[in-house]
Protein backbone atom coordinates (compact mmCIF):
# COMPACT_ATOMS: atom_id res chain seq x y z
CA UNK A 1 0.00 0.00 0.00
CA UNK A 2 1.17 3.92 -0.96
CA UNK A 3 0.30 6.49 0.79
CA UNK A 4 -1.72 9.08 -0.97
CA UNK A 5 -0.82 13.21 -1.49
CA UNK A 6 -2.26 16.53 -0.45
CA UNK A 7 -2.80 16.17 -4.30
CA UNK A 8 -6.23 14.02 -3.50
CA UNK A 9 -7.43 17.76 -3.29
CA UNK A 10 -7.18 19.01 -7.16
CA UNK A 11 -9.42 15.59 -8.12
CA UNK A 12 -11.90 17.01 -4.99
CA UNK A 13 -12.06 20.24 -6.54
CA UNK A 14 -12.41 18.62 -10.28
CA UNK A 15 -15.62 16.79 -8.99
CA UNK A 16 -16.73 19.75 -7.02
CA UNK A 17 -16.61 21.68 -9.83
CA UNK A 18 -18.44 19.24 -12.21
CA UNK A 19 -21.24 18.91 -9.42
CA UNK A 20 -22.01 22.61 -9.02
CA UNK A 21 -21.86 22.52 -12.64
CA UNK A 22 -24.09 20.10 -13.37
CA UNK A 23 -25.79 20.14 -9.86
CA UNK A 24 -29.94 21.02 -11.54
CA UNK A 25 -29.62 17.75 -12.65
CA UNK A 26 -28.04 15.89 -10.68
CA UNK A 27 -28.36 16.93 -7.23
CA UNK A 28 -32.27 17.80 -7.52
CA UNK A 29 -33.25 14.42 -7.76
CA UNK A 30 -31.11 13.45 -4.87
CA UNK A 31 -32.71 15.41 -2.33
CA UNK A 32 -36.26 15.54 -3.64
CA UNK A 33 -36.57 11.68 -2.91
CA UNK A 34 -35.54 11.70 0.98
CA UNK A 35 -38.06 14.61 1.44
CA UNK A 36 -40.46 12.26 -0.48
CA UNK A 37 -40.04 9.63 1.92
CA UNK A 38 -39.47 11.53 4.89
CA UNK A 39 -43.21 13.34 4.46
CA UNK A 40 -44.74 10.30 3.08
CA UNK A 41 -43.89 7.80 5.61
CA UNK A 42 -43.31 10.05 8.56
CA UNK A 43 -46.89 11.77 8.06
CA UNK A 44 -48.86 9.55 6.15
CA UNK A 45 -48.11 6.04 7.61
CA UNK A 46 -46.72 7.55 11.13
CA UNK A 47 -50.22 8.44 11.46
CA UNK A 48 -51.39 4.50 12.15
CA UNK A 49 -47.83 3.74 13.64
CA UNK A 50 -48.84 6.49 16.30
CA UNK A 51 -45.82 7.24 18.25
CA UNK A 52 -42.79 5.39 19.51
CA UNK A 53 -41.89 5.47 22.87
CA UNK A 54 -42.76 9.13 23.58
CA UNK A 55 -42.13 10.54 20.28
CA UNK A 56 -43.54 10.88 17.06
CA UNK A 57 -43.11 8.72 14.02
CA UNK A 58 -41.72 11.02 11.56
CA UNK A 59 -39.24 12.38 14.40
CA UNK A 60 -37.53 8.92 14.76
CA UNK A 61 -37.96 8.58 11.60
CA UNK A 62 -36.04 11.71 10.53
CA UNK A 63 -32.64 10.67 11.63
CA UNK A 64 -32.58 7.34 9.94
CA UNK A 65 -33.57 9.31 6.35
CA UNK A 66 -30.72 11.32 7.13
CA UNK A 67 -28.26 7.93 7.69
CA UNK A 68 -29.85 6.17 4.93
CA UNK A 69 -29.74 8.71 1.83
CA UNK A 70 -26.04 9.64 3.33
CA UNK A 71 -25.19 6.23 2.11
CA UNK A 72 -26.76 6.70 -0.62
CA UNK A 73 -24.85 9.71 -1.82
CA UNK A 74 -21.70 8.38 -1.43
CA UNK A 75 -22.36 5.18 -2.57
CA UNK A 76 -23.94 6.53 -5.73
CA UNK A 77 -20.85 8.98 -6.61
CA UNK A 78 -18.53 6.18 -6.01
CA UNK A 79 -19.87 3.50 -7.70
CA UNK A 80 -21.66 4.78 -11.33
CA UNK A 81 -19.79 8.17 -10.53
CA UNK A 82 -16.34 6.22 -10.49
CA UNK A 83 -17.11 3.83 -13.09
CA UNK A 84 -18.31 6.33 -15.47
CA UNK A 85 -14.90 8.76 -14.70
CA UNK A 86 -12.94 5.19 -14.61
CA UNK A 87 -14.09 3.10 -17.94
CA UNK A 88 -15.98 5.27 -19.79
CA UNK A 89 -14.83 8.44 -19.64
CA UNK A 90 -11.34 7.51 -18.93
CA UNK A 91 -10.80 10.43 -16.72
CA UNK A 92 -8.16 8.89 -14.52
CA UNK A 93 -6.14 7.55 -17.16
CA UNK A 94 -5.88 11.55 -18.33
CA UNK A 95 -5.26 12.38 -14.55
CA UNK A 96 -2.37 10.06 -14.49
CA UNK A 97 -0.60 11.34 -16.75
CA UNK A 98 0.00 14.17 -14.53
CA UNK A 99 1.92 14.34 -10.88
CA UNK A 100 -1.19 12.89 -9.03
CA UNK A 101 -0.98 9.27 -8.76
CA UNK A 102 -4.11 6.18 -8.17
CA UNK A 103 -3.70 6.98 -4.53
CA UNK A 104 -4.31 10.55 -4.95
CA UNK A 105 -6.82 10.01 -7.59
CA UNK A 106 -8.21 7.17 -5.04
CA UNK A 107 -8.42 9.76 -1.99
CA UNK A 108 -9.83 12.29 -3.97
CA UNK A 109 -13.38 10.15 -5.02
CA UNK A 110 -13.73 9.14 -1.69
CA UNK A 111 -13.13 12.22 0.16
CA UNK A 112 -15.47 13.72 -2.94
CA UNK A 113 -18.26 10.71 -1.84
CA UNK A 114 -18.18 11.63 1.71
CA UNK A 115 -18.41 15.41 0.80
CA UNK A 116 -22.01 14.37 -0.90
CA UNK A 117 -22.82 12.03 2.13
CA UNK A 118 -21.94 15.64 4.38
CA UNK A 119 -23.85 17.27 1.87
CA UNK A 120 -26.66 15.32 2.02
CA UNK A 121 -27.02 15.12 5.51
CA UNK A 122 -27.08 18.88 5.88
CA UNK A 123 -29.90 19.44 3.60
CA UNK A 124 -32.10 17.12 5.39
CA UNK A 125 -31.39 18.42 8.47
CA UNK A 126 -32.30 21.56 7.73
CA UNK A 127 -35.33 20.49 6.24
CA UNK A 128 -36.52 18.42 9.26
CA UNK A 129 -35.31 21.67 10.90
CA UNK A 130 -37.33 23.80 8.98
CA UNK A 131 -40.30 21.32 10.06
CA UNK A 132 -39.70 21.45 13.66
CA UNK A 133 -38.80 18.21 13.69
CA UNK A 134 -34.96 18.39 15.36
CA UNK A 135 -35.67 18.42 19.27
CA UNK A 136 -32.15 18.82 19.97
CA UNK A 137 -28.65 21.37 19.11
CA UNK A 138 -27.00 18.00 19.24
CA UNK A 139 -28.14 17.89 15.83
CA UNK A 140 -25.90 20.11 14.65
CA UNK A 141 -23.34 16.97 14.85
CA UNK A 142 -25.16 15.23 12.77
CA UNK A 143 -23.49 15.72 9.28
CA UNK A 144 -19.76 15.40 10.73
CA UNK A 145 -21.35 11.81 11.44
CA UNK A 146 -22.33 12.08 7.66
CA UNK A 147 -19.36 12.92 6.47
CA UNK A 148 -17.98 10.36 8.26
CA UNK A 149 -20.48 7.31 7.17
CA UNK A 150 -19.26 8.78 3.49
CA UNK A 151 -15.84 8.10 3.92
CA UNK A 152 -16.96 4.91 5.06
CA UNK A 153 -19.48 3.84 2.49
CA UNK A 154 -17.29 5.61 -0.61
CA UNK A 155 -14.55 3.44 0.36
CA UNK A 156 -16.95 0.25 0.39
CA UNK A 157 -18.29 1.54 -2.62
CA UNK A 158 -15.24 2.33 -4.76
CA UNK A 159 -13.44 -1.29 -3.67
CA UNK A 160 -16.63 -2.46 -5.60
CA UNK A 161 -16.14 -0.19 -8.22
CA UNK A 162 -12.25 -1.42 -8.61
CA UNK A 163 -13.37 -5.00 -8.80
CA UNK A 164 -16.30 -5.31 -11.04
CA UNK A 165 -16.20 -6.91 -14.00
CA UNK A 166 -18.75 -4.28 -15.96
CA UNK A 167 -21.07 -1.68 -14.89
CA UNK A 168 -24.09 -4.33 -14.44
CA UNK A 169 -22.36 -5.66 -11.51
CA UNK A 170 -23.47 -2.62 -9.36
CA UNK A 171 -26.97 -4.17 -9.67
CA UNK A 172 -25.65 -6.96 -6.88
CA UNK A 173 -24.14 -3.90 -4.50
CA UNK A 174 -27.33 -2.25 -4.52
CA UNK A 175 -29.67 -5.23 -4.45
CA UNK A 176 -28.15 -7.31 -2.23
CA UNK A 177 -25.91 -4.47 0.19
CA UNK A 178 -27.50 -1.40 0.15
CA UNK A 179 -31.39 -2.13 -0.22
CA UNK A 180 -31.12 -4.53 2.86
CA UNK A 181 -29.51 -2.29 4.61
CA UNK A 182 -31.42 0.38 4.15
CA UNK A 183 -35.04 -1.57 5.20
CA UNK A 184 -33.20 -3.32 8.22
CA UNK A 185 -30.77 -1.31 9.73
CA UNK A 186 -33.19 0.21 12.09
CA UNK A 187 -33.95 3.65 9.86
CA UNK A 188 -37.71 2.57 9.40
CA UNK A 189 -38.43 1.05 12.67
CA UNK A 190 -36.41 -0.11 15.85
CA UNK A 191 -34.79 -3.55 15.94
CA UNK A 192 -35.68 -4.46 19.48
CA UNK A 193 -38.63 -6.38 17.88
CA UNK A 194 -36.58 -8.95 16.06
CA UNK A 195 -34.62 -12.22 18.10
CA UNK A 196 -31.67 -10.83 20.39
CA UNK A 197 -29.35 -12.72 17.41
CA UNK A 198 -30.66 -10.78 14.91
CA UNK A 199 -30.45 -7.79 16.82
CA UNK A 200 -26.56 -8.00 17.83
CA UNK A 201 -26.06 -9.36 13.62
CA UNK A 202 -27.60 -6.00 12.44
CA UNK A 203 -24.76 -3.98 13.74
CA UNK A 204 -22.18 -5.86 11.15
CA UNK A 205 -24.19 -3.96 8.50
CA UNK A 206 -22.26 -0.58 8.31
CA UNK A 207 -25.37 1.15 8.08
CA UNK A 208 -26.28 0.61 11.75
CA UNK A 209 -23.88 1.78 13.77
CA UNK A 210 -24.85 5.25 11.67
CA UNK A 211 -28.24 5.08 12.25
CA UNK A 212 -27.97 4.41 15.76
CA UNK A 213 -25.27 7.50 16.50
CA UNK A 214 -27.27 10.02 14.18
CA UNK A 215 -30.53 9.16 16.27
CA UNK A 216 -28.49 9.48 19.85
CA UNK A 217 -27.83 12.90 18.43
CA UNK A 218 -30.73 13.57 16.59
CA UNK A 219 -32.52 13.29 20.31
CA UNK A 220 -29.53 14.68 22.56
CA UNK A 221 -29.59 11.31 24.32
CA UNK A 222 -25.98 9.74 24.77
CA UNK A 223 -25.92 5.95 25.25
CA UNK A 224 -22.55 4.13 25.81
CA UNK A 225 -23.50 1.99 22.13
CA UNK A 226 -23.07 5.44 20.68
CA UNK A 227 -19.74 5.34 21.57
CA UNK A 228 -19.28 1.64 19.93
CA UNK A 229 -21.10 3.23 16.61
CA UNK A 230 -18.21 5.80 15.98
CA UNK A 231 -15.29 2.83 16.98
CA UNK A 232 -17.33 0.63 14.28
CA UNK A 233 -17.45 3.58 11.77
CA UNK A 234 -13.97 4.80 11.96
CA UNK A 235 -12.97 1.06 11.81
CA UNK A 236 -15.03 0.11 8.62
CA UNK A 237 -13.43 3.21 7.09
CA UNK A 238 -10.29 2.43 7.74
CA UNK A 239 -10.21 -1.08 6.66
CA UNK A 240 -12.20 -0.45 2.91
CA UNK A 241 -10.09 2.90 2.58
CA UNK A 242 -6.95 1.34 2.97
CA UNK A 243 -7.94 -1.91 0.62
CA UNK A 244 -8.96 -0.04 -1.95
CA UNK A 245 -5.95 2.04 -2.68
CA UNK A 246 -4.33 -1.10 -3.16
CA UNK A 247 -7.38 -2.58 -5.70
CA UNK A 248 -7.45 0.78 -7.56
CA UNK A 249 -3.58 0.52 -8.02
CA UNK A 250 -3.97 -2.57 -9.71
CA UNK A 251 -7.21 -1.67 -11.48
CA UNK A 252 -5.54 1.44 -12.96
CA UNK A 253 -1.92 0.52 -13.53
CA UNK A 254 -1.33 -2.56 -15.32
CA UNK B 1 21.95 -1.95 -31.67
CA UNK B 2 22.86 1.39 -30.49
CA UNK B 3 26.53 2.44 -30.82
CA UNK B 4 28.41 2.77 -27.42
CA UNK B 5 25.26 1.95 -25.21
CA UNK B 6 26.99 2.23 -21.50
CA UNK B 7 24.23 1.23 -19.36
CA UNK B 8 24.72 2.44 -15.91
CA UNK B 9 27.68 5.32 -16.41
CA UNK B 10 27.25 8.38 -15.35
CA UNK B 11 27.75 10.56 -18.68
CA UNK B 12 24.75 9.03 -20.58
CA UNK B 13 22.39 10.27 -17.89
CA UNK B 14 23.52 13.60 -18.81
CA UNK B 15 23.43 13.13 -22.07
CA UNK B 16 19.67 11.51 -23.26
CA UNK B 17 16.85 13.55 -21.89
CA UNK B 18 14.87 10.01 -21.82
CA UNK B 19 17.48 7.16 -21.27
CA UNK B 20 15.76 2.97 -21.26
CA UNK B 21 17.72 -0.16 -20.66
CA UNK B 22 16.28 -3.91 -21.20
CA UNK B 23 13.21 -2.42 -20.86
CA UNK B 24 10.63 -5.67 -20.80
CA UNK B 25 6.90 -5.56 -20.13
CA UNK B 26 5.63 -9.18 -19.80
CA UNK B 27 1.62 -9.67 -19.16
CA UNK B 28 0.30 -13.24 -18.02
CA UNK B 29 2.02 -15.35 -21.24
CA UNK B 30 3.09 -12.72 -23.70
CA UNK B 31 6.21 -10.60 -23.50
CA UNK B 32 4.82 -7.17 -25.25
CA UNK B 33 8.34 -5.48 -24.80
CA UNK B 34 11.21 -7.20 -24.75
CA UNK B 35 14.45 -5.90 -23.63
CA UNK B 36 14.70 -2.29 -24.91
CA UNK B 37 17.26 -0.06 -25.22
CA UNK B 38 16.90 3.42 -26.32
CA UNK B 39 18.07 6.56 -25.64
CA UNK B 40 16.60 9.71 -27.03
CA UNK B 41 18.39 13.39 -27.33
CA UNK B 42 17.02 16.61 -26.09
CA UNK B 43 15.41 18.73 -28.66
CA UNK B 44 15.15 15.24 -31.26
CA UNK B 45 11.58 13.93 -32.58
CA UNK B 46 12.43 10.66 -32.29
CA UNK B 47 9.78 7.91 -33.46
CA UNK B 48 8.72 4.20 -32.69
CA UNK B 49 7.27 2.59 -35.32
CA UNK B 50 5.64 -0.52 -35.33
CA UNK B 51 2.56 -2.57 -36.24
CA UNK B 52 -0.32 -3.05 -34.03
CA UNK B 53 0.54 -5.01 -31.21
CA UNK B 54 4.05 -4.65 -31.31
CA UNK B 55 4.56 -2.92 -28.69
CA UNK B 56 4.80 1.01 -28.88
CA UNK B 57 1.89 1.56 -26.58
CA UNK B 58 3.53 -0.48 -23.91
CA UNK B 59 6.49 1.47 -23.69
CA UNK B 60 4.74 4.87 -23.46
CA UNK B 61 2.71 3.85 -20.78
CA UNK B 62 6.18 2.64 -18.86
CA UNK B 63 7.89 5.76 -19.33
CA UNK B 64 4.92 7.79 -18.80
CA UNK B 65 4.30 5.58 -15.06
CA UNK B 66 1.20 4.20 -15.71
CA UNK B 67 2.40 0.91 -16.18
CA UNK B 68 5.63 -0.73 -13.94
CA UNK B 69 8.24 -2.08 -15.90
CA UNK B 70 8.91 -6.21 -15.27
CA UNK B 71 12.19 -5.31 -16.11
CA UNK B 72 14.60 -2.83 -17.04
CA UNK B 73 15.37 1.24 -15.56
CA UNK B 74 13.71 4.54 -17.30
CA UNK B 75 15.61 7.60 -16.52
CA UNK B 76 13.98 10.76 -17.64
CA UNK B 77 15.48 14.43 -17.48
CA UNK B 78 18.61 12.99 -14.95
CA UNK B 79 15.94 10.98 -12.15
CA UNK B 80 15.13 7.71 -12.34
CA UNK B 81 11.40 7.23 -13.13
CA UNK B 82 10.79 4.70 -10.13
CA UNK B 83 12.40 6.70 -7.95
CA UNK B 84 10.63 10.28 -8.92
CA UNK B 85 7.20 9.50 -11.18
CA UNK B 86 5.51 12.78 -9.83
CA UNK B 87 9.07 15.04 -11.06
CA UNK B 88 9.15 13.02 -13.96
CA UNK B 89 5.60 13.45 -14.92
CA UNK B 90 5.29 17.40 -14.09
CA UNK B 91 7.91 17.83 -17.57
CA UNK B 92 6.32 15.81 -19.37
CA UNK B 93 3.16 16.29 -21.94
CA UNK B 94 1.07 12.76 -22.83
CA UNK B 95 -1.34 13.19 -25.85
CA UNK B 96 -2.96 9.90 -25.83
CA UNK B 97 -4.22 7.90 -28.54
CA UNK B 98 -7.72 7.61 -27.38
CA UNK B 99 -9.62 10.82 -26.34
CA UNK B 100 -9.57 11.16 -22.68
CA UNK B 101 -10.82 14.91 -22.60
CA UNK B 102 -13.01 15.54 -19.25
CA UNK B 103 -16.76 15.41 -20.74
CA UNK B 104 -17.69 17.02 -18.14
CA UNK B 105 -16.06 20.07 -18.37
CA UNK B 106 -15.89 22.63 -21.59
CA UNK B 107 -13.03 23.41 -23.51
CA UNK B 108 -11.45 25.92 -21.19
CA UNK B 109 -12.65 24.39 -17.92
CA UNK B 110 -10.50 20.80 -19.64
CA UNK B 111 -7.26 22.96 -19.69
CA UNK B 112 -7.56 24.96 -16.39
CA UNK B 113 -8.29 21.47 -15.05
CA UNK B 114 -5.44 19.84 -16.13
CA UNK B 115 -3.37 22.73 -14.93
CA UNK B 116 -4.28 22.62 -11.48
CA UNK B 117 -3.74 19.14 -11.28
CA UNK B 118 -0.03 20.42 -12.58
CA UNK B 119 -0.19 23.09 -9.34
CA UNK B 120 0.23 26.06 -12.16
CA UNK B 121 -1.40 29.27 -10.13
CA UNK B 122 -4.48 29.91 -11.43
CA UNK B 123 -3.61 33.65 -13.60
CA UNK B 124 -0.38 31.40 -14.91
CA UNK B 125 -3.16 29.04 -15.92
CA UNK B 126 -5.76 31.18 -17.45
CA UNK B 127 -2.91 33.04 -19.78
CA UNK B 128 -1.31 29.81 -20.48
CA UNK B 129 -5.15 28.40 -21.70
CA UNK B 130 -5.66 31.47 -23.47
CA UNK B 131 -2.56 31.24 -25.35
CA UNK B 132 -2.90 27.34 -26.18
CA UNK B 133 -6.42 27.86 -27.68
CA UNK B 134 -5.26 30.54 -29.91
CA UNK B 135 -2.62 28.75 -31.27
CA UNK B 136 -5.08 25.42 -31.84
CA UNK B 137 -7.46 27.44 -33.10
CA UNK B 138 -10.13 26.53 -30.79
CA UNK B 139 -10.47 30.25 -28.87
CA UNK B 140 -14.09 30.49 -30.51
CA UNK B 141 -14.77 26.82 -29.25
CA UNK B 142 -13.54 27.60 -24.94
CA UNK B 143 -16.89 27.76 -23.49
CA UNK B 144 -18.34 24.58 -25.74
CA UNK B 145 -18.77 21.20 -24.73
CA UNK B 146 -16.40 18.51 -25.63
CA UNK B 147 -18.91 16.23 -27.39
CA UNK B 148 -19.95 19.43 -29.68
CA UNK B 149 -16.28 19.80 -30.92
CA UNK B 150 -15.21 17.57 -34.22
CA UNK B 151 -12.35 14.67 -33.90
CA UNK B 152 -9.36 17.37 -35.45
CA UNK B 153 -10.68 19.67 -32.20
CA UNK B 154 -11.11 16.90 -29.92
CA UNK B 155 -7.48 16.00 -31.15
CA UNK B 156 -6.00 19.74 -30.87
CA UNK B 157 -7.59 20.12 -27.42
CA UNK B 158 -5.82 16.68 -26.13
CA UNK B 159 -2.51 18.19 -27.92
CA UNK B 160 -3.15 21.68 -26.33
CA UNK B 161 -3.90 20.02 -23.12
CA UNK B 162 -0.41 18.30 -23.32
CA UNK B 163 1.44 21.57 -23.61
CA UNK B 164 -0.47 23.13 -20.55
CA UNK B 165 2.35 22.45 -17.94
CA UNK B 166 4.94 23.76 -20.56
CA UNK B 167 6.52 20.78 -20.76
CA UNK B 168 10.22 19.55 -21.59
CA UNK B 169 8.51 16.44 -23.45
CA UNK B 170 5.95 16.01 -25.09
CA UNK B 171 5.13 12.06 -25.86
CA UNK B 172 2.43 11.50 -28.22
CA UNK B 173 0.66 7.95 -29.21
CA UNK B 174 -0.60 7.97 -33.31
CA UNK B 175 -1.13 12.15 -33.09
CA UNK B 176 -2.88 12.10 -36.24
CA UNK B 177 -5.07 8.43 -36.60
CA UNK B 178 -8.25 8.98 -37.75
CA UNK B 179 -8.01 12.92 -39.20
CA UNK B 180 -8.82 14.24 -42.24
CA UNK B 181 -5.68 15.42 -44.27
CA UNK B 182 -6.32 19.19 -43.49
CA UNK B 183 -6.71 18.40 -39.61
CA UNK B 184 -3.49 15.85 -39.90
CA UNK B 185 -1.04 18.71 -41.68
CA UNK B 186 -2.48 21.42 -38.94
CA UNK B 187 -1.12 18.52 -36.28
CA UNK B 188 2.19 17.94 -38.27
CA UNK B 189 2.54 21.72 -38.53
CA UNK B 190 2.06 21.99 -34.60
CA UNK B 191 4.47 19.71 -33.91
CA UNK B 192 7.47 21.13 -36.09
CA UNK B 193 6.71 24.26 -34.36
CA UNK B 194 6.95 22.52 -30.92
CA UNK B 195 10.23 20.94 -32.01
CA UNK B 196 11.58 24.11 -33.64
CA UNK B 197 11.09 25.71 -29.52
CA UNK B 198 13.19 22.47 -28.76
CA UNK B 199 10.55 20.37 -27.02
CA UNK B 200 11.78 17.14 -27.35
CA UNK B 201 9.05 14.37 -28.90
CA UNK B 202 8.12 10.62 -28.34
CA UNK B 203 6.27 10.17 -31.08
CA UNK B 204 4.18 6.48 -31.99
CA UNK B 205 2.98 5.52 -35.22
CA UNK B 206 2.15 3.63 -37.37
CA UNK B 207 2.03 6.07 -39.90
CA UNK B 208 4.97 6.33 -41.87
CA UNK B 209 4.84 9.38 -43.90
CA UNK B 210 4.79 11.05 -40.26
CA UNK B 211 7.26 9.43 -39.00
CA UNK B 212 9.54 10.56 -42.33
CA UNK B 213 7.98 14.15 -41.81
CA UNK B 214 8.24 14.45 -38.18
CA UNK B 215 10.77 11.92 -36.73
CA UNK B 216 14.78 12.84 -36.46
CA UNK B 217 15.33 9.22 -35.69
CA UNK B 218 13.03 6.06 -36.11
CA UNK B 219 13.19 2.68 -34.10
CA UNK B 220 11.40 0.10 -35.49
CA UNK B 221 9.74 -1.86 -33.46
CA UNK B 222 8.33 -5.40 -33.77
CA UNK B 223 7.43 -8.10 -31.84
CA UNK B 224 8.02 -6.17 -28.55
CA UNK B 225 12.25 -5.75 -29.80
CA UNK B 226 13.67 -2.35 -31.49
CA UNK B 227 14.61 -4.14 -35.04
CA UNK B 228 17.07 -1.55 -35.99
CA UNK B 229 16.92 2.55 -35.28
CA UNK B 230 18.52 5.27 -37.51
CA UNK B 231 17.12 8.54 -39.89
CA UNK B 232 14.28 7.40 -41.97
CA UNK B 233 16.18 8.79 -45.36
CA UNK B 234 19.02 6.37 -43.57
CA UNK B 235 16.56 3.46 -43.67
CA UNK B 236 15.73 3.85 -47.05
CA UNK B 237 19.30 3.97 -48.25
CA UNK B 238 20.48 1.35 -46.13
CA UNK B 239 18.00 -1.06 -47.21
CA UNK B 240 16.47 0.03 -50.14
CA UNK B 241 17.63 0.67 -53.45
CA UNK B 242 16.29 4.37 -54.47
CA UNK B 243 14.14 2.81 -56.90
CA UNK B 244 11.14 -0.01 -56.74
CA UNK B 245 9.73 -1.22 -59.35
CA UNK B 246 5.95 -2.51 -59.26
CA UNK B 247 4.14 -5.01 -61.14
CA UNK B 248 0.81 -5.26 -60.64
CA UNK B 249 0.27 -9.20 -61.49
CA UNK B 250 -2.69 -10.99 -63.68
CA UNK B 251 -2.82 -14.13 -63.45
CA UNK B 252 -1.87 -15.40 -66.47
CA UNK B 253 1.41 -13.82 -66.69
CA UNK B 254 2.58 -14.66 -63.42
CA UNK B 255 4.64 -17.40 -63.38
CA UNK B 256 6.41 -16.14 -66.81
CA UNK B 257 7.43 -13.19 -64.93
CA UNK B 258 8.51 -14.68 -61.98
CA UNK B 259 10.94 -16.65 -64.59
CA UNK B 260 12.10 -13.99 -65.59
CA UNK B 261 12.80 -11.87 -62.63
CA UNK B 262 14.48 -15.21 -61.53
CA UNK B 263 16.34 -15.88 -64.84
CA UNK B 264 17.79 -12.20 -64.48
CA UNK B 265 18.59 -12.80 -60.79
CA UNK B 266 16.34 -9.91 -59.13
CA UNK B 267 15.73 -9.75 -55.52
CA UNK B 268 11.53 -9.01 -55.36
CA UNK B 269 8.73 -9.65 -52.91
CA UNK B 270 5.24 -11.26 -53.73
CA UNK B 271 2.33 -10.17 -51.60
CA UNK B 272 -1.40 -9.40 -52.61
CA UNK B 273 -1.27 -9.87 -56.03
CA UNK B 274 2.03 -7.21 -56.83
CA UNK B 275 5.42 -7.84 -57.39
CA UNK B 276 8.18 -5.53 -55.38
CA UNK B 277 11.45 -5.79 -56.92
CA UNK B 278 13.88 -3.84 -55.84
CA UNK B 279 16.57 -3.04 -58.52
CA UNK B 280 20.00 -2.07 -58.52
CA UNK B 281 20.14 0.41 -61.62
CA UNK B 282 17.50 0.83 -64.27
CA UNK B 283 18.61 -1.28 -66.90
CA UNK B 284 18.01 -4.54 -64.59
CA UNK B 285 14.19 -4.18 -65.00
CA UNK B 286 14.22 -2.87 -68.61
CA UNK B 287 11.35 -4.29 -70.90
CA UNK B 288 9.53 -5.45 -67.69
CA UNK B 289 5.87 -4.57 -67.16
CA UNK B 290 4.77 -2.56 -64.66
CA UNK B 291 6.03 1.23 -62.84
CA UNK B 292 8.98 2.58 -60.87
CA UNK B 293 8.49 4.83 -58.01
CA UNK B 294 10.71 6.28 -55.12
CA UNK B 295 11.32 3.62 -52.00
CA UNK B 296 9.69 4.77 -48.90
CA UNK B 297 10.48 4.51 -45.56
CA UNK B 298 7.13 2.05 -46.13
CA UNK B 299 9.44 -0.45 -48.04
CA UNK B 300 11.71 -0.40 -45.45
CA UNK B 301 9.30 -1.38 -42.89
CA UNK B 302 7.61 -4.14 -44.48
CA UNK B 303 10.75 -5.53 -45.21
CA UNK B 304 11.99 -5.81 -41.72
CA UNK B 305 8.38 -6.62 -39.86
CA UNK B 306 6.89 -8.57 -42.91
CA UNK B 307 3.90 -8.15 -45.00
CA UNK B 308 1.10 -10.51 -43.38
CA UNK B 309 -0.91 -9.06 -40.96
CA UNK B 310 -0.25 -8.99 -37.24
CA UNK B 311 -2.69 -9.64 -34.71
Amino acid sequence: MRPFSWRFFRLWQRDRDVFFRLWHSEGAGAIIEPILVLLAFGMGMGAFVGDIGDQRYIEFLAPGIIAAYAMFAASFECTYGSYFRMEHHYTFDAILATPLNVEDITAGEIFWGATRAFMTGCIILAIAAAFQLVPSFWALLIPLVAALSGVMFASIALFFTSIVPSIYTFNFFFTLFITPMFLLSGVFFPLTEFPKIVQTLSWIAPLTPVAHLTRGLFQGEFRPEMLMALGIMVAWAIVFFSITLVTMRRRLTK
Amino acid sequence: MIDGLIPGTIDYITMAIIRVTNLTKKFKDLIAVDDVNLEIEEGECFGLLGPNGAGKTSIIRMITAVSPPSQGDIWVDGRELRKYPREVKAILGVIPQTDNLDEDLTVIQNLLTFARYFAIPKDVAYQRSMEILHSMALEEKRNSKIDELSGGMKRRLLIGRGLVNAPKIIILDEPSIGLDPQARHMVWRKLRELKSQGITQLLCTQNMEEAARLCDRVAIIHRGRIIDIDTPQAFVTRYMSSRVWEIDLASEERDSIVRELESRQLEFEEFAGIIHIFPKDDSQVEGLPGVARVATLEDVFFKLTGRSLVE
